[in-house]
């Protein structure tokens, strides 16, 4: 790479490293605004239906005054919340029955091919029952969150700890590693790359259970919020509850990367070279 | 209970090892049969042998990693049932752990002071100031030195050497060969070294024998003076035919 940008540069490239690094940072963000100025002006001439797809700057004017009414920052808190209590519980028991399981075989003989049995029921197909067993309260919710994530990061945890290397398990052995030691320095930091991808799945599923569930049941919320909006017919509201769905997401993944990062230091694909851009 | 406190002083001396009529078989596969070997401490030991001939399932047994079918092990006078704690081994392959740092890896058995000792052997093996570094940055012979440090970080009394400088190119083998040589005669651990370069064996060892459809077929004492110069010597390569075609 830094070969090409060199012979560009002899070729007789006159630009400043700055302008360039400046147009290489901005250039995944050109299609997306092209796309939101085409948008807005097919919206403003009447080429779409503006009650069904309004406008970039409808949706603007809509955040702005949730922002300021402190409705828009209510509902993501009270999402939020469910979010990361439905992940501390059933990521917190995915991770426990995975090293359980991975790490004793008559905890993974007993335990094991139930789970996977379970796991083939996708957690939205246990809403009616959920909605019998808790009613609508936040029970349910939190409960369908963490059936969500718990499978992910049982799975991951389960794998990542049953690969791990056994000829470093013998090693640890032949130097004199208790089966504490064993554990915490070489089975959890070895199961560790297996178990934040389970990290990154599971919390696509937090978000995707979530909306569901608040969507058919819930006094606030983004789900409620956007199903509150669609029975007035506020589309732009709808469409800012998807908005923030996105957003809350990606802000997800990009803590989960740099908590891989942090921790992988170790790992090859982690170790940052000299002249590489994330 | 880890093993570096019990093992402090740096120069332990060695243990003598005693097989007496050790038999070994996976299911029908006798790999060892009835076979007797005394290992005085401090000597320095090579096994040669075809692939496949029990040399690892020597090793393993002497580690205490496996237990014998029949017969017994026994070191300094005590039967071998466990691990024993006086007893390191080295891999083909060095087996570091790629998430700790160097100098974690040397003190894998934490215990006393164990940062203070790591630097110190790697210092020894030749890897001055290298201890935070990642185990993946290291070339093939940088590794096994760290293995290296790692089996000495606990002063062992007896070093059992599997292969480890199977995989590292001549120049490197040499020059491991020399630091394993200087590292044995300061310290006195009884030594068994796995080979199958037959050179590499009279090299560096006191005694070589070799292990044959599970028995022993040659054991040769190698009487030159030390430090040795790995080729030339006529006497050496001499040795060296008679070894060979016992193989
Ligand atoms: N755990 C085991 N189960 C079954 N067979 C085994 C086991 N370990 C070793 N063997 C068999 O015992 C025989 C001797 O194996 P061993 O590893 O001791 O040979 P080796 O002399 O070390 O060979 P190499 O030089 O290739 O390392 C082989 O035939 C091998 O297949
Ligand atoms: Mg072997």
């Amino acid at each position: 790479m830094a070969e090409t940008s060199v012979a560009g540069y002899a070729a007789g490239d006159i630009r400043s490293p700055v302008l360039k690094g400046l147009g290489r940072a901005l250039a995944p963000w050109a299609l997306p605004i092209v796309l939101l100025i085409a948008w807005e002006i097919a919206a403003r001439t009447g080429l779409v239906t503006a009650r069904l797809m309004p406008a970039p700057t409808t949706i603007a004017a809509a955040f702005w005054r949730s922002l300021l009414d402190g409705s828009l920052l209510f509902h993501t808190l009270a999402s939020t919340q469910r979010a990361l209590i439905g992940l501390v519980i059933g990521g917190g028991l995915g991770f426990v029955a995975g090293v359980v399981n991975g790490l004793w075989k008559p905890a993974e003989t007993l335990f094991d091919s139930t789970l996977q049995m379970v796991r083939n029921i996708p957690p939205l197909a246990l809403i009616p029952l959920v909605i019998l067993w808790f009613g609508i309260d936040e029970t349910a919710k939190i409960f369908l969150v963490s059936i969500g994530v718990f499978f992910p990061i049982y799975i991951n945890t389960f794998y990542g700890v049953r690969t791990i290397d056994p000829q470093l398990v013998e090693m640890a052995s032949v130097y004199g590693l208790d089966r504490k030691a064993l554990i915490q320095r070489i089975i959890l930091p070895g199961a560790l790359p297996s178990i934040l991808v389970g990290l990154r799945y599971a919390l696509g599923f937090m978000w995707l259970t979530l909306i569901v569930a608040e969507t058919i049941s819930a006094t606030n919320g983004i789900g409620y919020m956007t199903m509150n909006a669609r029975e007035f017919l506020q589309t732009d509201v709808v469409l800012l509850g998807i908005i923030v769905y996105a957003l809350l997401g990606k802000l997800a993944d990009v803590a989960t990367r740099a908590i891989e990062k942090r921790v992988l230091l170790w790992h090859p694909a982690y170790q940052v070279k000299q002249g590489d851009r994330q | 209970m880890s093993a570096a406190d019990l093992h402090e002083p740096e120069s332990a001396g060695g243990l003598p090892i005693a097989l007496t009529r050790v038999e070994k078989s996976f299911g029908r596969l006798s790999v060892l049969g009835n076979l007797n070997l005394e290992i005085p401490a401090g000597q320095f030991l090579a096994v040669v042998g075809r692939s496949g001939g029990g040399k690892s399932t020597l090793m393993r047994l002497v580690a205490g990693l496996d237990t014998a079918s029949s017969g017994g092990v026994s070191i300094g006078g005590r039967k071998v049932e466990r691990l024993h704690p006086a007893v390191r081994l080295l891999f083909q392959e060095a087996r570091l752990v790629p998430w700790q740092r160097v100098g974690e890896n040397v003190g894998i058995a934490r215990g006393v002071d164990w940062q203070a000792r790591a630097r110190r052997v790697l210092a020894d093996v030749g890897l001055e100031g290298r201890e935070n570094d990642w185990p993946t940055v290291l070339s093939g012979g940088q590794r096994q030195r760290v293995a290296l440090a790692r089996a000495l970080v606990s002063a062992p009394q007896i070093l059992l050497l599997d292969e480890p400088f199977g995989a590292l190119d001549a120049l490197t083998r040499i020059e491991m060969h020399r630091l394993l040589e200087q590292i044995w005669s300061d310290r006195g651990f009884t030594t068994v070294l796995i080979t199958h370069d037959v050179a590499e064996a009279v090299a560096l060892a006191d005694r070589v024998i070799v292990l044959k459809e599970g028995g022993i077929a040659l054991d040769i004492d190698i009487d030159l003076e030390r430090p040795r110069q790995e080729l030339a010597d006529p006497r050496a390569v001499d040795l060296q035919r008679q070894i060979l075609e016992a193989v």
